[in-house]
């Protein structure tokens, strides 16, 4: 089942590369299919029956590398976020001409492969494979349709990110090594080991900077904001609301179960980490004039508290980041659809010289305000569920440093809005006198996202319920692997 | 009827929704009669509840909210009778607020938009009183703030008001993170964040515990956001913004008193942290004092009713910080009567002049707007305190009740219901008495407002005459309904204040306060009644105090220079030099590092396999040695 999820978007990508001006649809239906498979793992899948859909089969057997695959709650979560992100994302980008097409929307497709395969790796080699294969499109879509200088930021960005990578291959294969009899990189081999505490701190720290630099935490984000303005509204989207999930992933699957030990000793500094980058990000974000690296600021405040929440390793901040994954993922990608739609008629990411498209174009407006207060963490919208868990499983860590993460409840309701007042509210002036409200191809892409706000703030625990026994699987499996400290985790 | 409870704030919701769907279905103003018969309908339901419920709680569980680990949030509801009262204010001010708003909102372009957000307002409200867990009332409190702010930005092209709709969700949001922090705080502590649970583990527990002391603090600061307390305060004036039929019903009557709400709700907890009261009291005191010296000085009729607000609602926290529940949950009551009278006379006024707000161009309306004077009459009375009118009794009683237990306090609150009454005065008879000082064409235009709007005048003048009589003091030989209604809910075992002032005392003070306060309104009348030529000239010459006070004692314009402008600084320092210099700088060293190590290294590939060899040869040995010193 996981493998054709797998698997089917390559071949999807195959065929959408020879497909000619029509790549757009026929990538739209691939996904549709894609996503339709998903919804049936999903249905098919047991919360409480851990692993499942695996499959295994020897790949470079004298390495121990194996094809392994499989989800457990989290995995599928984020498998679902990203068959149900890549059709909108598809979609959203028809009202643009992007020049190669079939090329374009067939790296998309590989993208999806390669994102799938992230979330459901069982074995250490196959999962850097596919956060390696993830790169390249990501890659090419900046580099070839991104903005005036896309190539000095995607270098940076390229180089920035494979080396973070490449300390995650160290460290894997120094694992690999640490494996008994026949090395093997298989993920229960990994979690079985009992590692020293000096070995625990540098797996920890080399994870640690991969996962970093992915998501990316403070100081490891220059990367993110150039590369989020910079490149086509998809690639951004495909970057901030799947990719840098595969940071985040990373720590949950590997970093966590791994080295308890090198969390016990500087899980600490990730979360003062984490909380510096909510703090420092959404004091940034305030004096933003364009948009677009507005949203890029916000999305590191965001992604610093679901990763101070997890290295609480508190239920409450494991699950509410799980949770906040997916509500990131779905905020942010509307957001930049707006960002998109109003560059877009406008010619303008500059917020200052918006103003009053809420008169022009009220249904624009409305989306646009509904996903904002998602982003803000409104109650009944899907942040909330998030942040609050989040702020709850921190405070259980350290009351203080909760309060201070807390402060981007404030922060982030004062830059939204004030963007939101500077682009929708105010007098219409000649650049926004004539905004076209929303055409039906933006509709399908914003009420799927909207309606996803509303169920996951009203009726969280569909989410809840599928990645709490995953988690409480891991919680287990931290207590396992800490046998060398006899200090207690679970809060 | 309370197996129907659920419907309360459904039918809202219903009206929500379909208004802003289904905007074709409603021509002209229906919108705005089906909002009225939702908000109707959830008053008949709110009715029946409260004649039906018994002294037992009732619970409704409609679904489970959030479930993560032992954290179990059920979205479900409570009816008891503090929320019954609530309930009453609610849907029963919040329906005549409606009827008013369909003559007022007419010809409105965004009608249908207003009655939308008003049944929104409406339905987050009854959440918030019916919640039976601090997450469910938190979906509610956050939710009036959002309504709020669509309200008070409800034109939403004019910056101004965006400016302050801003502001009052950032303010309260400054007190929601507080709020949270204290459900977050109940959990850890409790376990739970459901009502019963958390107020029967807390009543075990001995008094003024850190961890409860914590607590209460955190969600005090909860409700100074939300109920304008010093010094969060300063968005409440601005967010009148908002049309008037919103400032009567959100921003006086009903969401700003849900701080005090929720206190009461929490009133076990308070009353275990004494040290919470008394700062409590304090803050409220504060307040009350200091809202009415600006009042003094206001020239916009909105604002004096605004600053008026924020100084009342000082006066129900001082009840609270007494340990005096019911007498403030008495106080929001009367309180959502006369206020929501006030302002919506206030509205009428504003209606009849053109959207003049400026009471120094007002002046001898009675003639003109024979009802609306009657009734601003009846809400300047009350609000006053003069028998036998509501505010009379409720203040009474919370001066009795502070008397007890903070007598600094006491001499504070009655200098400030002094003030009270002049500045009521002073804006009844520059709006209504002295001659016109308008334009000619506005002078022109005067007109009673249509009985859409005169009737909900009368209705709650009726209230506001009445109100008081649901609390009578002993001392007159009256049954106190509503204290003996809340009896069970309000008064925990362990609370601290015993006795009461002695009836000498209380008829002392009922007549000493009646007197004062006849004599400041002939000092208000000779000074502002006979104004003839335009008032404005005197600003110019002011006394010192009276200058800090027009200009609200300068506390927004601080607030900028300590928090907004340093904010802001630090943002764009942190943008510009840190993010961009230090820390992409680093970035870009290192990688400069090693294009420039790589263009040293490239010279070493010079196609001269002698030096490869040499090179080769150099490593060999260097390994060998290597060996050889480590063996």
């Amino acid at each position: 089942m996981i493998t054709l999820l797998i698997f089917f978007p390559l071949l999807a990508a195959c065929i959408t590369a020879f497909s000619g001006r029509q790549a757009g649809w026929v990538a739209f239906g691939f996904t549709l299919i894609e996503f339709a498979l998903s919804i049936f793992a999903f249905n098919l899948f047991e919360p409480t029956a851990g692993l499942q859909f695996l499959n295994q089969c020897e790949w470079i057997p004298s390495l121990g590398i194996s094809y392994k695959v499989g989800v457990d709650g989290i995995s599928l979560l984020l498998v679902l976020l990203t068959t149900f992100l890549i059709p909108l994302i598809i979609l959203s980008s028809f009202k643009r001409e992007y020049k190669n097409p079939a090329l374009f929307y067939s790296l998309i497709l590989f993208m999806q492969f390669a994102l799938v395969g992230v979330f459901s790796a069982l074995d250490g080699f196959l999962f850097y494979i596919f956060w390696e294969l993830a790169l390249i499109p990501i890659y090419l879509i900046c580099l070839i349709w991104g903005g005036k200088e896309r190539l000095r930021i995607t270098l940076k960005f390229f180089i920035y990110t494979l080396t973070g990578s490449l300390l995650m291959l160290v460290a894997f294969i120094w694992l690999w090594h640490q494996t008994p009899g026949a090395h093997t990189f298989d993920i229960q081999a990994f979690y079985a080991l009992s590692l020293t505490p000096t070995e625990q701190t540098w797996i920890f720290w080399a994870f640690f900077l991969a996962f970093a630099i992915k998501m990316p935490i403070f100081p490891f984000h220059t990367w993110q904001p150039d590369t989020y303005v910079d490149a086509p509204a998809p690639g951004t989207m495909l970057l901030s609301g799947i990719m840098l999930k595969m940071g985040i992933y990373g720590v949950i699957r590997w970093l966590i179960p791994i080295t308890p030990g090198g969390i016990q000793e500087w899980g600490f500094t990730a979360i003062i980490l984490s909380v510096i980058g909510i703090m420092y990000a959404s004091v940034i974000a305030l004096v933003q004039k364009d948009f677009k690296r507005l949203i890029a600021y916000s999305s590191i405040a965001h992604v610093g508290l679901i990763s101070a929440g997890i290295f609480s390793l508190s239920f409450q901040g494991l699950q509410g980041g799980v949770i906040q994954m997916i509500s990131h993922g779905i905020n942010v990608v509307g957001l930049f659809f707006i960002a998109e739609m109003i560059s877009q008629r406008t010619e303008t990411r500059e917020m200052g010289e918006l103003g009053g498209i809420r008169v022009s174009a009220p249904q624009f407006a409305t989306f646009f305000i509904i996903i904002l207060l998602a982003s803000i963490a409104l109650p009944l919208t899907n942040g909330f569920v998030g942040e609050f868990l989040l702020i709850n499983g921190l405070f259980s860590y350290d009351s203080v440093i909760a309060a201070i993460a807390g402060l981007t409840i404030i922060l982030g309701a004062v830059y939204m809005l004030r963007a939101y007042q500077k682009i929708s509210l105010g007098e219409p002036n000649n650049l926004t006198l004539q905004f076209p409200d929303l055409s039906t191809v933006e509709k399908c892409v914003l009420v799927p996202l909207v309606i996803m706000i509303f169920w996951i703030g009203i009726y969280p625990n569909t989410l809840l319920d599928v990645a709490g026994p995953s988690i409480e699987a891991l919680q287990k499996t931290i207590e396992n692997s800490a046998s060398l400290t006899k200090i207690n985790y679970i809060n | 009827m309370l197996q129907l409870a659920w419907l309360i704030p459904l039918f809202p919701l219903f009206g929500f929704l379909l208004i802003s769907f289904g905007k074709k279905l409603f021509p002209q103003i229906s919108s705005g009669i089906f909002a009225t018969l939702m908000v109707f309908f959830s008053f008949v339901i709110s009715a029946g509840v409260f004649f039906q419920l018994s002294d037992e709680p009732v619970n409704i569980h409609l679904f489970n909210w959030i479930h993560s680990g032992n954290l179990d949030i059920p979205f479900s509801f409570l009816l008891d009778h503090i929320s019954a009262i609530m309930l009453l204010i609610v849907t029963g001010v919040g329906f005549l607020i409606h009827i008013y708003s369909i003559g007022y909102m007419k010809g409105d372009p965004g009608f249908s938009r207003f009655f939308s957000y008003m049944n929104l307002f409406i339905f987050f409200m009854l959440l918030l009183v019916m919640a039976d867990n601090y997450v469910v009332m938190f979906v509610g409190w956050e939710g009036v703030g959002l309504c709020s702010y669509l309200l008070i930005g409800f034109w939403f092209k004019n910056t101004d008001y965006n400016n302050a709709a801003n502001k009052a969700f950032i303010m309260n949001r400054i007190g929601d993170l507080g709020f949270l922090l204290g459900i977050i705080l109940i959990y850890t502590t409790f376990g739970s964040t459901t009502f019963n649970v958390v107020f029967s583990s807390a009543s075990v527990m001995s008094s003024n515990q850190g961890v409860l002391i914590a607590i209460t603090l955190l969600l005090f600061v909860g409700a100074m956001g939300k109920s304008a307390q010093i010094p969060l305060y300063t968005w409440l004036p601005d967010a009148m913004a908002g049309p008037t039929p919103v400032s009567a019903l959100i921003h006086a009557a009903t969401m700003v008193t849900a701080g005090i709400y929720m206190v009461v709700r929490s009133n076990i907890l308070y009353s275990l942290a004494p040290f919470t009261l008394n700062i409590i009291a304090i803050i409220g005191t504060a307040t009350a004092l200091f809202a009415a010296v600006i009042a003094m000085t206001q020239t916009d009729i909105k604002k004096v009713l605004a600053y008026s607000t924020v100084s009342q609602l000082g006066y129900m926290f001082v009840a609270l910080g007494a340990g005096a529940y019911s007498t403030a949950l008495f106080h929001v009551t009367t309180h959502a009567f006369f206020k929501a009278l006030l302002f919506l006379a206030a509205g009428s006024v504003i209606h009849a002049m053109g959207g003049e707000q400026d009471i120094n161009r007002m002046g001898g309306l009675r003639k003109k707007l024979p009802i609306t004077f009657f009734v601003f009459l009846i809400g300047t009375i009350a609000i006053s305190g003069l028998p036998p009118l509501a505010g009379f009794f409720s203040k009474d009683e919370i001066l009795a009740k502070v008397w007890i237990q903070y007598k600094p306090l006491f001499i504070i609150l009655s200098i400030t219901s002094i003030l009270t009454a002049f500045y009521m005065f002073r804006l009844f008879f520059l709006t209504f008495y002295g001659s016109f000082r308008g334009t000619h064409e506005q002078e022109h235009h005067l007109h009673e407002s249509p009985p859409v709007m005169t009737f909900p005048l009368i209705i709650l003048a009726i209230l506001s005459a009445v109100g008081g009589f649901l609390g009578i003091p002993a001392v007159l030989g009256g049954t106190h309904l509503l204290n003996n209604y809340l009896l069970a809910f309000t008064s925990f075992p362990k609370m601290l204040i015993e006795g009461e002032p002695s009836h000498y005392f209380e008829w002392m003070m009922m007549s000493i306060s009646v007197v004062v306060i006849a004599v400041v309104i002939i000092l208000a009348y000779r000074k502002y009644a006979i104004l003839q030529s335009s008032y404005s000239a005197r600003i110019t010459k002011m006394s010192p105090i009276a200058k800090m006070s027009f200009n609200k004692f300068y506390v927004d314009e601080l607030y900028d220079k300590i928090i907004s402008k340093p904010l802001y600084g630090v943002g764009r320092f942190f943008y510009k030099v840190v993010d961009i210099r230090i820390i992409d700088g680093i970035v870009n060293t290192f990688s400069r590092a090693i294009t420039g190590s790589a263009g040293v290294l490239r010279l070493m590939q010079s196609g001269y396999v002698g030096l490869y060899i040499f090179l080769m040869v150099f490593g060999i040995i260097a390994i060998l040695f290597f060996n050889l010193i480590i063996k």
